[in-house]
């Protein structure tokens, strides 16, 4: 009973890890190419969910809901860097920080205005709404198990696109030095808002799976984006391998400490003290990791 | 000239300042504080929305006073609630309140509520500590104790001779004071007890550690969002129909069972009203509930609705005079109205003394999912506190 217990939860902070990945992918390309400290990156995130739930509804089917959200998400993503966020290039971090959080408002408001405030509760297809025998007395849900897989799906994805094709080495080419890329040709504007609009459809597809597991509301994507920023500083500012391996990481350690920490207190106190401490703690569990891995590598796994 | 004319203007303002005031003898203000954002916001909509109905049921007014009704969301955050609840004592000088459905947030506005004597009818929040230590003359719970609901579904299980039971709540007053119901009349061994954060909203790690523990029922309390992203990762994760699911009234009401869907149906829970109640009240109350919202009513509603009959009643027996805080406070006490769930009386601490009974969840000829009434359990049950109350 105890290997199902350790695999199930092992699959769960993984299951954790990859959405964290597909946030955290977006999050350290616009920083690490675009040097732009984009904190609105959550609102993508909340806005595929809504649109995956919007078009789900319309079209009666979750998979083209979601198929629908992300190229839509995308768009919308590209519209703010061409409105906005170009703006804020040349600016300081501060600005970008106060602008971006601007956006937040922004796009909370305007989701609440269109969507109203009270959650909305999507359904996984019907074909992935069961369980698989993974293994002997451990069934894990369909659609948890087809996060896991469409993430790491994504990452090898992205993978052959940074590493095999030409819009790939441009964006490695803008990352490692912006001024040199411009001055060989490269047309920075339109790789920033490809770039833009890459980071906003993979956190579109996390915010439309997300949003089965979870619940489809208003700032579901703030507490996502903090741990996303922990993903980007562990695993190295541009790195998207970094990004993977920091997502596990701490979608694992996240897990590992939710479960055995409450448990490991219930000793010393009552439950209901034993699991607000352990509840706390194990929220903290990251950043202690963060500032390990720091200690560690100030520039973190993959840092450049 | 000029000058006359200014202070005729500042003479003309004074009165019209001091004109509503005049005019407040006929007017009841009510200040409706409730959670209208977030996972827990199914609750307050439902208390907001059947507050309103049995307002305009009664005329827009409430005890022949023309009712204004004050809405202010609190987010399901002390603060806010806190903030809002000194803008309705010092600004809207509100005659009552209702509305709250968080215990947490009871809590941390009562203090308020009873220094400035605003007399607070709540629609929802019950907790312990307002039924025995701390309970106050400005306080009324038209719902029910928090323990009670627990309770009835603690002896339900002991009954049924379950002897290995996995309990889960939110980890906030009402969470702990739910379990502690649950306990008091259930003595089988507890296979694991879980406070989980509250509006926490997947469950995939703790859903792992239950089936570890192999439990022969589990007991959940999750009202609003929680209780949905519960039942349907229960179901999920392939355990429904393995393991028994019970819960209190909370975890299945008609606010969520909609979107938990068939994940729900056939569960058992208990509480002390259910929309197929047989009494003429309970009939009007659904019926023009489903007209006006198009939905069925929870029992977060039916307590909502009660509340505004109370208040109807009490002032009523004043003839409209609020001023009078003792009598009004006699008046509520009374609780000489006719509620939804049937009979309905006071104890000493000011909660409910009501009888709870066994529903499940089953889907309606129209293919709504709702509550039906099974078996009773409980006959005028008071509350576990009211000993410690020195009211």
């Amino acid at each position: 009973m105890i290997t199902q217990l350790v695999a199930e939860q092992g699959l769960n902070g993984l299951q954790l890890g990859v959405t964290l990945f597909l946030m955290a992918a977006g999050l350290t390309l616009v920083f690490g190419i675009m040097d732009v400290i984009h904190l609105s990156h959550g609102s993508f995130y909340m806005v595929g969910a809504y649109l995956t739930a919007t078009f789900g509804a319309r079209f009666d089917s979750y998979l083209v809901g979601l198929a629908l959200a992300i190229p839509a998400a995308a768009l919308i993503g590209m519209a703010v860097e061409w409105i906005a966020i170009r703006k804020l290039y040349q600016r300081d971090h501060l600005d970008q920080v106060l602008a971006t959080f601007g956006l937040i408002m922004f796009f909370n408001e305007g989701v609440r205005m269109i969507w109203g405030a009270q959650p909305i509760f999507l359904s996984p297809p019907q074909m992935l709404s069961g369980t698989v025998e993974l293994l002997p007395g451990l069934a894990y849900p369909q659609f948890r198990l087809a996060i896991l897989v469409t993430g790491l799906a994504v990452a090898a994805g992205l993978a052959l696109l940074i590493q095999r094709t030409r819009l790939g080495m441009r964006l490695r080419a803008g990352a490692s030095d912006r001024a040199m890329a411009g001055a060989l040709g490269v047309d920075i504007d339109k790789l920033f808002t490809i770039v833009f609009g890459l980071g906003a459809g993979l956190a579109a597809l996390a915010g439309g799976m997300a949003g089965t597991v979870l619940s489809v509301q208003v700032g579901m994507g703030e507490s996502i984006l903090i741990l996303a920023f922990v993903v980007v500083v562990i695993g190295g500012i541009g790195s998207v391998k970094g990004a993977l391996v920091g997502a596990l990481l701490v979608g694992l350690v996240d897990t590992l400490a939710r479960t055995v920490l409450p448990v490991a207190l219930r000793g010393a106190f009552g439950n209901a003290v034993a699991d607000g401490i352990g509840a706390s703690l194990a929220s903290s569990s990251v950043y202690v990791l963060m500032v390990l891995v720091l200690a560690w590598r100030p520039k973190g796994l993959y840092g450049a | 000239m000029s000058r006359i004319t200014a202070s005729s203007l500042v003479i003309a303002g004074f009165l019209a300042a001091a004109a509503p005031s005049f005019a407040a003898s006929g007017e009841v203000k009510v200040g409706m504080l409730t959670t209208l954002s977030g996972p827990g916001s199914s609750l307050g909509i439902d208390v907001r929305d059947a507050f309103n109905l049995a307002v305009k049921n009664l005329g827009g007014s409430l005890g022949g006073l023309k009712a204004t009704v004050i809405e202010i969301d609190d987010q399901q955050k002390p603060d806010v609630a806190k903030d809002a609840a000194t803008r309705l004592i010092e600004k809207e000088k509100v005659d009552f309140a209702t509305g709250i459905i968080f215990s947490n947030l009871m809590l941390a506005v009562q203090p308020g509520f009873d220094r400035a004597q605003t007399y607070y009818i709540s629609a929802n929040a019950s907790p312990s500590q307002l039924a025995g230590k701390q309970c106050s003359p400005y306080f009324f719970s038209a719902a029910y104790q928090n323990d009670n609901q627990h309770e009835a579904m603690g002896h339900y299980v002991q009954a049924k001779g379950f002897k290995k039971v996995y309990l889960m709540a939110p980890n906030y007053p009402a969470g702990k004071d739910g379990l502690n119901g649950f306990k008091r009349f259930y003595d089988g061994a507890v296979a694991g007890e879980v406070y989980t954060t509250v509006n926490q909203l997947d469950y995939a790690a703790e859903l792992a550690t239950l089936k570890a523990a192999a439990p022969d029922a589990v007991y959940v309390f999750y009202p609003g969002g929680m209780g949905v992203n519960f039942v349907k990762q229960w179901e999920q994760a392939g355990l429904k129909g393995k393991i028994p699911l019970f819960g209190p009234g909370f975890t299945f009401s008609e606010d969520t069972l909609a979107a938990m869907g068939d994940a729900a149906l056939g569960t058992l829970n208990t509480a002390q009203w259910s929309p197929d109640l047989d009494n003429p009240q309970n009939k009007k109350f659904v019926a023009d509930f489903v007209a006006a919202y198009g939905r069925l009513p929870s029992v977060y509603a039916s307590q909502a609705y009660d509340a505004a009959l109370l208040m109807d009643s009490a002032i009523r027996k004043v003839g409209g005079k609020l001023d009078d805080k003792a009598a009004l406070g006699k008046a509520l006490m009374a609780a000489d109205f006719k509620s939804v769930r049937g009979a309905f009386k006071f104890n000493k601490n000011h909660f409910p003394i009501q009888d709870f009974f066994l529903r499940e969840v089953v889907k309606d000829a129209q293919g709504r999912y709702m509550n039906k009434k099974v078996a009773p359990i409980f006959s005028e049950r008071g509350d576990a506190y009211v000993g410690e109350c020195s009211m």
